[in-house]
């Protein structure tokens, strides 16, 4: 990780990979999202709502991956005073906000037909609201330490302790069996059948890129106004 | 009950987040660099 503490070396890299992020992800969301809602069959029990799992799942899956994602800066940030994570959390949160919300609304379209409510204060539907209100707060602390000219490190603390919400979440179904179903995949497999599982893996692996497409863009944005900022300091003096 | 008025919302959804996202970070990323760019130059 230190080899990309200098943001030269670090922009070398982003800058190719963007595009390759980008529209790698673009193609593979489209054909995993295609594949969902035309070839894929419909469920037994769920009928035609089962398809909302493939936008619904990997917008949960990047809404916790982003907090981790803003943990894991933090921490590096706190340990080894990283230049550039402090610019990758922030640059996570944004997305990882846009994607909970996602998993928010989709969920609560996918609950109307199959539960009869759009919305329920169960565990695991209540953990990812805090995540979505985690974020904003997050943000907002963020963009505050920054204009004050601070470090970023009151939003670090803040993204280490919010990342406790993280195991609540993934557990919330098991500690409190409400209407959120269980478990479908885990580490030793899933119950989810492989006509279904496939197009889902698909979709999940183009949001991913998509994401990382994204954080490369607000991070290439972040070095490039801090460069203005400094530059114009310097010629003010 | 119809599922795919449920199911297009969701799409829709997820694609107006998803697109608005991508554009609004790849503008500002241009406008961010483009300035950059333009104060080296100016040098």
């Amino acid at each position: 990780m230190h080899i990309f503490a200098n943001p030269a070396r670090f922009l070398k890299i982003a800058r190719p990979l963007t595009p390759w992020l980008g529209w790698g992800g673009g193609l593979l969301v489209v054909a995993g999202l295609v594949w969902g809602v035309f070839l894929a069959p419909r469920d037994y029990l769920q009928g035609e709502s089962v398809r909302i799992m493939y936008v619904h799942v990997p917008a949960a899956w990047l809404g916790m991956a982003g907090w981790a994602g803003i943990a894991v800066a933090s921490l590096m940030q706190f340990v080894w005073r990283h230049p550039l994570a402090g610019v990758a959390a922030r640059a996570m949160a944004l997305p990882g906000a846009v994607f909970t919300a996602i998993c928010l609304a989709t969920g609560s379209l996918w609950g109307r037909p199959t539960w009869g409510t759009w919305w329920e204060w169960d565990g695991r539907m209540t953990s990812m609201l805090v995540l979505l209100f985690l974020y904003i707060a997050f943000i907002a602390l963020a963009d505050a330490e920054r204009d004050k000219g601070g470090e970023g490190r009151l939003a670090a603390i803040f993204g280490l302790v919010g990342a406790i919400n993280l195991p609540i979440i993934h557990y919330s179904v098991l500690w409190w069996r409400t209407l959120h179903q269980g478990q479908s995949i885990g580490v030793r497999g899933s119950s989810i059948d492989a006509s279904m599982l496939w197009p889902l893996f698909v979709s999940a692996i183009g949001f991913s890129l998509l994401f990382g497409a994204v954080v490369l863009m607000r991070m290439r944005g972040a070095l490039a106004r801090q460069k203005v900022e400094a530059r114009l300091r310097r010629m003010a003096a | 009950m119809n599922h795919w008025p449920f199911i297009l919302g969701a799409y829709a959804l997820t694609a107006l987040g998803t697109l608005g996202l991508v554009a609004a970070s790849y503008a500002a990323m241009r406008k961010a660099e483009a300035d950059a760019d333009a104060l080296r130059n100016e040098r």
